[in-house]
């Protein structure tokens, strides 16, 4: 799927809005949202700009690991050897206009082939329309899963960033680990290709952009070339430390406060172990950031919706429905474009799966564990036959499931073939996943307490079953080795990690496995590795909140607004009338919320309650009083507490006087002052009050003012005072 | 009801049977529910008969909550629910739900099997019990209804020992229950978020005069003793509970006999109990010190290496050993089984903890130099071996209680779990040196203390926003000049410090029917539907 791109004068547009806006409408009025990203899939969620109370807030920074694919996975030595120096060759000498001719008919040419890849250490491609931000803009960060933060080095490895970043303790353990493995997988590239030579490598030059087919070129630069800026090279070991070290990691559920503002609290979305949803609560606003849910998860914690009810607006995030639309109809293109005799296979395995998906749909859970026993059973068929089985997986939570399914049915079929799982953070992983219980399904924090491992790769460890390597360069990993196995390992772009060594020994054996999540382009995946024997086996998971579902979910949650993204707007059956609004969103729009309240709520203060001085009014039942207090912000909440400092003198109150005036009481009260007038109707709404002694003085009164007209001062001033006491006021 | 009403039902000026019924803002909540270990008449519980509604405690009680697994703060869990019928919600940490059934199974066989006496709460109440308690995580923030919020902070005292917080409308306070303010080998310092604007503060107060030096000093010499005994060929018995001291300990010894190079001499854990209570302790690693917890993936410190489980026949066997055996004070069982055979041999170490329940050999052999113990009729010991005291405690010195009770600065104090005496010595400390109202409330006494209220108004923008004298001093963080809380904690916090001070000055309409609401005075006119009326001189 290619991203929505925009062109850069919109977004400057869109820019300069908000500056108007900030300007015009003060600190606190306005919900500002902007999309910047949709995503895609699972892999790479969307990410959002909010301002909130004159904050700005993103929401995930996510990297498009799928564009990885434009690049050429790390040449082996029996393989493509020479092919290599040749790229290499042209892409560091000034090409000859012989060679370039030749390339540009290779770009002509309809198929893709290996050769086409960017033979180069690979960058990363961060969400397009987030690097035309001001980085020192963002205050704040929130990341609800470890795929939402992979990009997160990026932003605080440059010196403008200073936002504070929040996630929940085990997606910034999960993001790190996550992060480091990529850090590690793409050293092998280092040390390939050598460290580069300038800023900008060759490959992001504009006469060799020109020569990409297209098919790349629409990854590397989006349709009018606005992607091009988001490519960036990977952060180190020290960027992702640096990171993590910058993280405010929370507890389940525990509240954290901006600036004693913004008051924020994750709850579990069921999506991945600790990925979160947010209750985001400022004065005036309360809202519900739901991003992709699983109401039942066989791993994680299951999306909690009940502490989610009742916040006025609901954020709706989860793009999971959009992606399996459109994988259906990828799922179409790979078996149509039938590259390979073994496709028919793959078809057959696929077809299988696909009708399980449309059969089932009451349980979300047992759904999911049937498509787990049936990656299990088809990996028990491969080692049958003498294959081997490569499961380059991205989901921490699946990988665990399918350790656990396939060591089941091992055991029960009676095969002794080792699993092996090959990562640099593989025992990390694993040995972190068994101490989260907090994070974890009903049925996992079962087994803690009766005393069992949260998953079963504790006692396939403990059994020997399981095989944990950091890489497979070393010798222990040699002495145990043994084929057929079943392996476990990254990367799922099939661009960077062990998994592109192992395909490299297998994509040729029949009776080998690879199986792929949905979201991967096996098309372009496997091109490197062509031709393709082994079977291919894709499965889709569930990703978020199913499209049936979504309704009765807001309708649970009681919102008042929602915001809904355009691009699902057909999946949303009609929405149930008067209950809520919905509006709807697309990327790169921002939508302008006003506050659903147009009142604080302020405490006040008992004993300030006791200081008020209230005034009755004739009119309505009504008591007012003058107020004034220190007015604190505290975890989103003001409070009115008695101004103890004496700071007297800097007030801006004046008495103020309303409602016409009554001659007769004007009289009555001039009388009490010792003071003698005679009343005098003037025009129809002019009247007078005459005062000869002590001195001779007026009061000329108007609907709504009142003349005094008087020489002596201090008869004036008691005249003031009669014509106050007798109008309302304050 | 305004105000907080406090029925201390156990742990008033003693220790044991906790249990404080704590009502206010029309909810009630019942913080741990203990038996006491001296009694075995109908005083081991608390007098839940003076609970009002007693008739149906469900309906009575808002919730429970319990603050970790000791006997003292759950015992009483169990008779409660299952015979006298509390249905209502129960919380607790993760750890403390999980262990908690070991500690009531022990102690349900302790009693029926081992003294046979009659059975109080049965395997299936604690299982069924325990079914209906909902755990939870630090800092979480529950909401147990509408009004009635409630959060969970480290304590430290044993793993998932907790403090809570619960706060219904305006008034908020904290049950300690146990705890320790400085870190121990496996268990971080308590530690508690600042400005909860607590009307209360409940805590213990076990060590209420005492305060101690530091604890490394004392755990070298622990280890010094140890290694003495073991090095000339001795054997150390450790009697303990299955949990908490047991892993405490091992740490201590499974680092120490790591570094000195001690593994020809084993270190063994009776049956059953204990080495199952490791598997706990591996999967809530997050419940233990910062320390202990980073040691997850390489080897979870909890995978002790030089420890084996102990067979019977091994307990004649000849050469030095080190051996972990339950029941802890040597009150029966296997601890005092291994007791007879080894105390006569002066070669030979038993460790004990502080405090021994009067009644039991660990409290004889601490008492005084004893040199023969009897058993029972028949049995009588020549005590030869050494006796080393350990000097420990997971309980916060009174120097600890001062310093929390200050960085929380709640508006009343009350001092439970505690000797008489002593308990008065720091309520005078308390309100002499804090300027806090503190109370001692013996058993089923009630104290009532009044609570703080707001009163609830809108606000319009213009009040809010035209405030005058903005006050930037106090947008500085205030981290440092105050607390002697774990300094790492505040110090991540930061965000917290800051107060955010404004005068704001306005006009309060109060209509009977609505709610008031503060405006600006330029507002004021519109709101009431009326023209300004000028008075002007000529």
């Amino acid at each position: 799927m290619q991203l929505v791109s925009l062109s850069i004068s919109l977004l400057i547009f869109v820019f300069i809005l908000y500056m108007c806006l900030e300007v015009s409408s003060g600190e606190f009025v306005n919900t500002l949202q902007t999309l910047l990203s949709k995503g895609n899939g699972f892999h790479f969620p969307p990410c959002y700009i909010l301002e909130l109370c004159g904050f700005n807030v993103l929401l995930e920074c996510p990297v498009d690991l799928s564009a990885l694919k434009i690049f050429s996975p790390i040449p082996s030595h029996s393989y493509q050897c020479t092919d290599v120096e040749d790229s290499v060759s042209l892409a560091s000498n000034n090409p000859s206009s012989d060679e370039r001719e030749h390339k540009r008919r290779k770009v002509e040419k309809k198929s893709l082939e290996a050769k086409d890849l960017i033979c180069a250490e690979p960058w990363f491609k961060m969400v397009t329309n987030l690097h035309l931000w001001d980085l020192s803009f963002i205050d704040m960060v929130i990341i609800s899963s470890p795929m939402g933060m992979l990009g997160l080095p990026f932003l605080t490895r440059n010196k403008n960033f200073s936002a504070k970043i929040y996630a929940t303790e085990v997606t910034t353990r999960l993001g790190q680990l996550m992060m480091e493995d990529l850090v590690s997988m793409n050293m092998e590239f280092k040390q390939f290709y050598g460290p580069e030579e300038s800023e900008l490598p060759e490959w992001l030059k504009w006469n060799e952009l020109e020569l990409l087919p297209i098919e790349l070129k629409n990854i590397l630069m989006g349709e009018d070339g606005a992607t091009l800026g988001a490519w960036q090279s990977l952060y180190s070991t020290a960027d992702v430390k640096d990171c993590i070290n910058k993280c405010q990691t929370l507890k389940y559920a525990e509240e954290a406060c901006y600036n004693d503002t913004l008051s924020i609290k994750a709850f579990s979305s069921g999506l991945e172990i600790g990925a979160s949803n947010w209750i985001i609560n400022a004065p005036r606003k309360n809202i519900t950031y739901l991003s992709s849910s699983i109401f039942e998860s066989a791993h994680a914690m299951s999306f909690d919706y009940n502490s989610l009810h009742g916040n006025d607006l609901i954020l709706f995030s989860d793009f999971s429905t959009l992606s399996s639309i459109i994988g259906a109809s990828n799922d179409a293109n790979v078996s149509g474009s039938s590259q390979d005799s073994q496709s028919t296979a793959t078809g057959a395995l696929r077809n299988d799966l696909e009708n399980k998906d449309s059969l089932i749909s009451s349980d979300d859970s047992s759904e999911e564990m049937d498509k787990i026993a049936f990656i299990g059973s088809c990996a028990i068929d491969s080692v049958r036959q003498g294959g081997s089985v490569v499961i380059p997986f991205g989901r921490i939570g699946i990988v665990l499931l399918l350790l656990e399914q396939i060591s089941m049915f091992l055991e029960s079929s009676n095969i002794e073939v080792p699993i092996f799982m090959i990562s640099t953070v593989a025992e990390e992983i694993l040995a972190y996943t068994n101490i989260v219980p907090e994070w974890l399904c009903k049925q996992r924090q079962e087994n803690l307490y009766s005393g069992d491992a949260l998953f079963g790769h504790v006692e396939l460890l403990k059994r020997k079953c399981l095989h944990l390597f950091p890489a497979i360069h070393s010798i222990e990993f040699l002495k145990t080795w043994q084929e057929p196995c079943i392996v476990f390992a990254p990367h799922w772009c099939l661009r960077l990690g062990p998994v592109v060594h192992l395909l490299r020994r297998w994509c040729g054996d029949p009776n080998s496995l690879l199986v792929l999540e949905q979201e991967v382009d096996a098309v372009l995946a496997l091109l490197p590795f062509k031709p393709v024997v082994l079977k291919v086996l894709q499965c889709s998971f569930l990703s978020g909140i199913k499209i049936q579902k979504i309704q009765s979910v807001l309708d649970m949650l009681r919102p008042k607004l929602v915001l809904f993204p355009q691009d699902l707007r057909v999946n949303l059956p009609t929405p149930s009338p008067s209950s809520y609004t919905v509006r709807h969103y697309s990327e790169n729009e921002t939508l302008h919320i006003t506050s659903l309240k147009k009142d604080f709520e302020v405490n006040l203060a008992t004993d300030l309650a006791f200081q008020l001085r209230p005034t009755m009014l004739k009119q309505e039942n009504l008591a007012i009083a003058r107020v004034k207090g220190n007015l604190i912000l505290h975890h989103g909440k003001f409070m009115l507490d008695p101004v103890r400092e004496l700071v007297e003198s800097s007030t801006n109150q004046r008495s103020m006087k309303w409602g016409p005036l009554d001659p007769n009481l004007l009289l009555q009260a001039l009388q009490e002052k010792g003071l003698n007038g005679s009343f005098h109707q003037e025009a129809s709404k002019v009247s007078m009050i005459l005062i000869d002694d002590p001195n001779k003085a007026s009061i000329e009164i108007h609907a709504m003012r009142t003349v005094i007209r008087a020489d002596d001062e201090s008869l004036a001033s008691l005249l003031f005072e009669a014509v106050k006491s007798v109008l309302n006021g304050i | 009801m305004v105000g907080i009403e406090c029925l201390v039902l156990g742990a008033g000026q003693e220790v044991g049977k906790s249990c404080v019924i704590v009502s206010f803002g029309g909810k009630r909540i019942m913080f741990d529910c203990g038996m006491h270990m001296g009694y075995l008449d109908q005083r081991r519980y608390p007098d839940f008969s003076r609970i009002p509604d007693s008739s149906d405690f469900t309906k009575s009680l808002t919730c429970i909550i319990i603050t970790h697994f000791h006997l003292d703060h759950i015992g009483a869990l169990p008779y409660f629910t299952e015979v006298c019928g509390y249905d209502g919600p129960i919380y607790m940490t993760y750890p403390t739900k999980a262990l908690a059934p070991l500690m009531l199974e022990d102690y349900r066989k302790v009693m029926v099997d081992r003294r046979g006496e009659e059975e109080q709460f049965t395997s299936e109440h604690i299982a069924t019990c325990l079914k209906k308690v909902t755990a939870v995580d630090l800092k979480q923030s529950i909401k147990v209804d509408d009004d009635l919020e409630i959060r969970a902070y480290y304590a430290g005292h044993v793993i998932g020992a907790a403090m809570f917080y619960a706060k219904v409308k305006d008034s908020a306070l904290v049950y300690t229950g146990d705890y320790n303010m400085t870190p121990d080998r496996h268990l971080g310092a308590a530690s508690i978020d600042k400005f909860l604007h607590l009307d209360l503060v409940i805590t213990e107060s076990t060590y209420a005069t005492t305060v101690r030096d530091s604890k490394y000093a004392r755990e070298r010499e622990f280890l010094k003793v140890v290694h003495e005994c073991v090095g000339k060929g001795g054997k150390v018995l450790i009697p303990t509970f299955a949990l908490g001291r047991a892993q405490e300990l091992c740490i201590l010894l499974d680092d120490y006999w790591e570094r000195m190079n001690l593994k020809d001499i084993p270190i063994y854990f009776s049956a059953g109990l204990t080495l199952q209570a490791n598997m706990y302790y591996k999967m809530l690693i997050g419940w233990t010190s910062q320390k202990i917890k980073d040691s997850y993936a390489t080897r979870n410190a909890f995978d002790f290496k030089h420890v084996r489980s102990f067979e019977r026949s091994m307990l004649n066997a000849p050469g030095p050993c080190v051996l972990f055996a339950t029941p802890g004070m040597i009150s029966g069982g296997f601890s005092l089984e291994v007791f007879k055979q080894w105390a006569p041999s002066e070669m030979n170490l038993v460790t004990l903890p502080g405090y021994c329940v009067a009644g039991t050999i660990g409290h004889k052999l601490i008492s005084g130099k004893a040199t023969k113990i009897k058993i029972d009729r028949e049995t009588e010991v020549d005590v030869r071996c050494k006796i080393h005291q350990l000097s420990f405690s997971p309980h916060t010195d009174s120097k600890g209680i001062m310093d929390l009770v200050k960085f929380l600065s709640p508006k009343h104090v009350i001092l439970v779990h505690g000797e008489k005496p002593k308990m008065a010595t720091l309520k005078g400390k308390i309100s002499s040196e804090l300027g806090i109202k503190c109370y001692d409330p013996a058993n089923n006494d009630v104290v009532h203390i009044p609570s703080s209220q707001y009163v609830k108004v809108d606000a319009s923008e213009a009040f809010v926003h035209k405030c005058i004298n903005p006050n930037p001093k106090h947008f500085e963080s205030k981290a440092d000049n105050d607390s002697d809380m774990d300094p790492k904690d505040t110090a991540s916090l930061p965000m917290k410090e800051i107060e955010y001070k404004r005068v704001a000055e306005g006009i309060l309409v109060m209509d009977k029917t609505k709610r008031p609401k503060a405006v600006h005075q330029n507002e004021l006119l519109a709101m009431l539907g009326v023209e300004e009326h000028r008075i002007e001189f000529a």
